[in-house]
């Protein structure tokens, strides 16, 4: 009890007023971005800045709420909330009007809700409660198998409304997991994946493979650099491409070069494997291995490009590696956003004097890409803030979180970190065409009460943890 | 805290490296690259041209003669038009639905995103109704023009017209854009450059669907437009009213000039025709519609351009070669035997006469006897008519004599090497180009060149570069304009010559009170009915006006040409016409030499 009377001074009061700062910032540029003449006040609520400040008011408040509820109540009915909040986005899916070819908005009485922002927490709360549990194993199939589950039934139900950018946020979970512990390895695979992705949509067949071979070679000769078995490698490979050649010769010289090569290829990596197997050289097994994966799954890459991605899709990726330039169609959003930011020079044109936001050239100005009226009103001074603003933010979070005592608490807050960096890297990305358009908002910034409050709870839940760190709570796991 | 806490730097790592990427995109987009401020301002910018009024034209008395009213322009940018009510729209334009239809596409071919140019020139009237409704057609917007306005319609020809600028024009200079206006002819033409002001621009603000959000920078950067310089010309409207009043249904020019200046007082070209029909909407039918008169030429000003033979008129100059070459004196006789004269015959029996009874009575066979005494004075008839050619270039035969003129002749001044072309070096001589002698044959010359010859006479020797501006406002006339030109005859052989041509002043001709000089010019026309003409200069001593009247078909200069300039002289001198010459105003008023069949040719005359 008298660690409760405490909670108020142990708050990590320079969190919250990062959380303040950034939220009055982000209510100045909404402030900034639908500016006009005709409606000066700030606090008019006819406009979105004087709603903006409602949503901030009632934040507020609702972070006050947060602080004065017991911690167990979160670990407690954090299945509870999770319930919910999955009913909330089956109702969303049966009963929600469409809205810019999404289907997410809940409205009650004439406020409108978007449910698929309040699952984010919902989703930590539950994970965090289930992996603090003495039975969960990150390497038990079973345990892997109900945390996937918890992870992507709110994201399958948020793609089914249409609303891919937010059910993408579900997949940065994988950095929750590998702070507790999940291999490195699945990281790499996640990035060796992405970089072939983009490669093969890039390069040609044949450069593609000369530079998957290329790499191999290097990756061979590093691991073993032993030249007599290295020199054997080489024959296999070589041999696998003569054949390939011989074969299509044979059959009628009806084959592409880079195809050719590619068949060789994985006649050699196989013969290699086999060799390797044989001879119990793992390294030379695991290389093959991945090669083998890699030119296969580089092959299938243009048909999950073209047959299972939604055309809008395939352009804004196109049109993010510059496969495709079209700056009226669907580059049009970048391409301002990049004008509006690029326009701001190194101080900005001064707070209310940016025109290409205030005259609507970028669109979502005050949703999606709020960023611009930061960089065209202050400037790289401005965006350099802002993004160290969020960096030390967000570090702050993980430094949080490793403060815990309580595995429940640690994972919910690097939960926390890690989906505000997912919004933060995408968002701002985005804006600056280096991601392609995923409509998420930049988290305090962007207008809108539902995800203003939705990263209001998700962060003040974890401050309201932070703040009874100390307190024995019920928790299966505590170190 | 377990095993992995260690990874905490790792994901911190993670934050601060994507935040690296970002600050160094950013670095790039904001302060390396330049491109996207460019890009930023033609965003938001829109130029709107202001377009200056024209300068006005006053006469040589103050009285505005040309002025400007303002018209609309109706412009559309394609790409945001909405939906409208097309049959309004025509009605409000009083436009086809075909025409609207091709404006549109042609609008849309010039570009989705500009506005261009939809209808032109709406009158106010019109503008009043349909500014009321265009809020009902988005897209659409007006832009502010001004047309020539002419307090009255007169001196078409000298004023000149405005049209819209060729493709020529915009080549020649930047100035220019497509759509622009530009002097085309007359004074509007030489003096653009004055006229014409300077075009502004006015910097606004645009929202991303084209709506205008305010001025650029507080219209610091603005540039308004500067209103034309106002001109004042030399002609005095009331008697080139009274001379295109009199020229009703005649064809011919009148130049007057005043000759102690050298000011154009009257410029007429006739048939005339109201300057208003080339403004507007619908100036380019009207165009076509005098253009194709070619029976007519209404637009062809012949008071500049047309090479008429001076007839008997040059006699004058001839007459002061021969005195002073010394080829006659005052006392040199020679005998006319009328149609029995050789080799030029004469319309009378003048006798034995000299030089000034020569000029009253416009005697050939004086005149050709003078010519051949000229030439022969001369080793050869070459060297003899170079000299009698450089008295007439001179007198501003065969010269452009004005720069103050958008288009004039230089008129036709036959050359030795012409003559040894046609008649082989050597081969001709006074008598082969005798014509010469009383101003007819290979010459031709402007009304311009010959109300020219007529100051020079009544200066006694010299004349001003005849022109028609008198004074620009913030600006000089050229200085050419007060340059004296000599002519290298003594002014003491001009007497004789002015003593004739007092004398040709008699019976109908005179004006009570008045003592003046002319000299009529009948034209052989181997179409028709001769072309009369009469040089004249008012009062004899101290001379205020000079003029050379024209008067295609009418038979004897002394027919219409000669009462014409007097009614002129008197206008201009007199202010009024006298009671008792009335009814010369009244004959010549209704004289109609269009028709043939109502010609009245009164058979007197001396010639």
């Amino acid at each position: 009890m008298i660690q409760r009377n405490n909670i108020w001074s142990n708050i990590d009061w320079i969190t919250v007023l990062l959380y303040l700062v950034l939220v009055f910032m982000g209510w100045f540029n909404i402030y900034a971005a639908v500016y006009d003449t005709d409606h000066q006040s700030i606090f008019d609520i006819s406009q979105r800045y004087g709603k903006q400040l409602l949503w901030i008011g009632a934040g507020v408040a609702l972070a006050i709420i947060i602080m004065s509820i017991e911690t167990n109540f979160y670990v407690f009915f954090s299945y509870a909330i999770y319930g919910v909040m999955v009913s909330l986005l089956l109702l969303v899916l049966l009963i929600a009007n469409e809205v810019n070819g999404a289907r997410s908005w809940l409205e009650i009485g004439g406020f409108k809700l978007q449910p698929s922002e309040f699952a984010k927490f919902a989703t930590a709360l539950a994970l965090a409660r289930y992996m603090s549990t003495f039975d969960f194993k990150l390497k038990n199939f079973k345990s892997l198998a109900i945390m996937a589950l918890i992870i992507f039934t709110p994201a399958a139900l948020i793609l089914l409304q249409n609303d891919t950018g937010s059910a993408l946020v579900y997949f940065s979970f994988v950095l929750v997991l590998f702070r507790e512990g999940l291999s490195g390895l699945v990281l790499f695979l996640g990035t060796l994946v992405a970089t072939l992705f983009i490669l093969a949509l890039i390069l040609s067949k044949l450069t593609l493979i000369l530079v998957l071979l290329g790499a191999a070679a290097l990756i061979y000769l590093i691991l073993n650099p032993k030249f007599s078995q290295y020199f054997k490698i080489l024959v296999f490979f070589a041999t696998g491409i003569l054949l390939s050649f011989l074969l299509n010769a044979i059959l009628g010289k009806k084959y592409e070069l880079g195809d050719i090569i590619i068949f060789g290829s994985i006649l050699g990596s196989l013969v290699t494997l086999v060799y390797s197997l044989i001879k119990k050289f793992k390294n030379y097994a695991i290389i093959s291995l991945f090669f083998l994966g890699s030119v296969l799954f580089s092959i299938s890459v243009d048909y999950t490009f073209n047959n299972i991605l939604e055309s809008h899709h395939q352009v804004r990726i196109k049109e993010l590696l510059g496969l495709e330039s079209n700056p009226y169609g669907a580059g049009y959003h970048v391409n301002q956003s990049k004008i509006a930011i690029g326009s701001g020079g190194m101080w900005g044109k001064g707070y209310l004097n940016g025109t290409q936001t205030k005259f609507n050239f970028v669109p979502e100005q005050s949703t999606d890409f709020i960023f611009c009226t930061v960089g065209e009103e202050w400037g790289f001074a401005g965006t350099f803030v802002v993004i160290a603003l969020f960096v030390f933010f967000l570090s702050r979070l993980v430094w949080l979180a490793e403060r815990q005592r309580s595995v429940f608490s640690r994972i919910y807050g690097y939960s926390v970190a890690i989906i505000l960096f997912f919004h933060f890297v995408v968002n701002i990305g985005m804006t600056i065409g280096i991601m392609p358009v995923i409509g998420i908002p930049l988290p305090f910034f962007s207008y809108g009460g539902s995800s203003l409050w939705s990263f209001t709870i998700l962060l003040f839940i974890f401050i309201r943890l932070d703040a009874s760190r100390l307190e024995n709570f019920r928790d299966s796991r505590n170190t | 805290m377990n095993d992995y806490s260690k990874r905490s730097y790792i994901i911190i790592l993670v934050f601060v490296l994507v935040a690296l990427v970002f600050l160094i995109r950013l670095f790039r987009l904001q302060v390396l690259d330049s491109t996207y401020k460019q890009y930023a301002t033609n965003n938001v910018l829109r130029e709107v041209v202001q377009y200056p009024a024209r300068g006005l034209i006053y006469d040589r008395n103050g009285e505005l003669l040309v002025y400007n009213k303002t018209a609309y322009d109706l412009l559309i940018t394609p790409r945001e038009v909405k939906a409208f009510d097309t049959t309004l729209f025509c009605n409000l334009l009083d436009i086809t639905r075909e025409d609207l239809e091709a404006g549109i596409d042609k609008a849309k071919k010039y570009s989705k995103y500009k506005p261009s140019i939809l209808v032109k020139q709406i009158s106010p009237e019109n503008y009043a109704v349909l500014q009321e409704q265009l809020y009902k057609f988005v897209g659409f917007h007006t832009q502010t023009r001004t047309l020539r306005e002419y307090s009255a319609p007169a001196a078409a020809h000298a004023l000149g017209y405005v049209g819209e600028v060729t493709q020529n024009d915009i080549n020649k200079d930047a100035y220019y854009k497509s759509g622009d206006y530009i002097g085309v002819s007359g004074i509007e033409k030489t003096y653009e450059a004055q006229l014409r002001g300077t075009k502004g621009v006015k910097k606004n603000l645009v929202d991303v669907h084209n709506r205008i959000q305010g001025s650029y920078l507080g219209g610091s950067e603005d540039i308004p437009a500067q209103i034309g310089n106002n001109l004042t010309t030399t002609l005095d409207i009331d008697l080139q009213l009274y001379a295109e009043k009199l020229f009703k249904n005649k064809k011919g020019a009148v130049v007057a000039i005043e000759p102690s200046s050298g000011e154009v007082l009257a410029l007429v070209s006739a048939p005339v025709y109201d300057p208003g029909l080339l403004v507007g909407r619908v100036r380019g039918a009207n165009y076509s519609m005098l253009e194709s008169d070619s029976l007519l030429r209404p637009l062809f000003n012949r008071a500049l351009l047309a090479k008429y033979p001076p007839g008997s008129t040059f006699k004058t100059i001839n007459a002061l070669i021969g005195l002073q070459e010394q080829a006659i004196t005052t006392n040199t006789m020679f005998t006319c035997y009328g149609k029995g004269s050789s080799p030029i015959r004469c319309t009378h029996d003048h006798g034995t006469i000299n030089v000034v009874g020569a000029i009253s009575g416009s005697c050939n066979p004086f005149m050709w006897n003078t010519f051949r005494s000229i030439i022969g004075r001369s080793k050869t008839s070459a060297e003899g008519f170079n000299k009698w050619r450089h008295y007439l270039l001179d007198f501003g035969l065969g010269t452009t004599l004005s720069e103050d003129f958008a288009n004039s002749l230089k008129g036709d001044l036959p050359t030795v090497d012409y003559y040894n072309r046609i008649y082989g070096k050597g081969h001709w001589n006074a008598l082969t180009v005798r014509s010469l002698a009383i101003g007819q044959g290979e010459l031709g010359a402007t009304p311009l060149q010959m109300a020219n010859v007529a100051a020079i006479v009544a200066n006694r020797g010299y004349y001003y570069e005849p022109h028609i501006v008198k004074a620009i406002e913030g600006d000089t006339i050229r200085s050419s304009f007060k340059t004296k030109h000599g002519v290298e005859i003594d002014a003491k052989y001009f007497e004789p010559i002015i003593e004739g041509m007092s004398r040709v002043v008699k019976g109908a001709y005179l004006i009570p009170g008045l003592e003046y000089c002319g000299k009529t010019g009948t034209i052989q026309n181997n179409h028709g009915i001769d072309h009369g003409a009469f040089e004249a200069f008012a009062p004899k001593d101290n001379p205020e006006i000079a003029i050379f009247v024209y008067v295609e078909n009418s038979k004897w200069g002394a027919s219409y040409a000669a009462p014409i300039a007097g009614l002129l002289i008197e206008k201009y001198l007199n202010d009024t016409i006298a009671t008792n010459r009335q009814y010369v105003e009244k004959l010549m008023l209704n004289a109609n030499l269009l028709d043939p069949n109502k010609i009245v040719i009164e058979d007197d005359s001396e010639e």
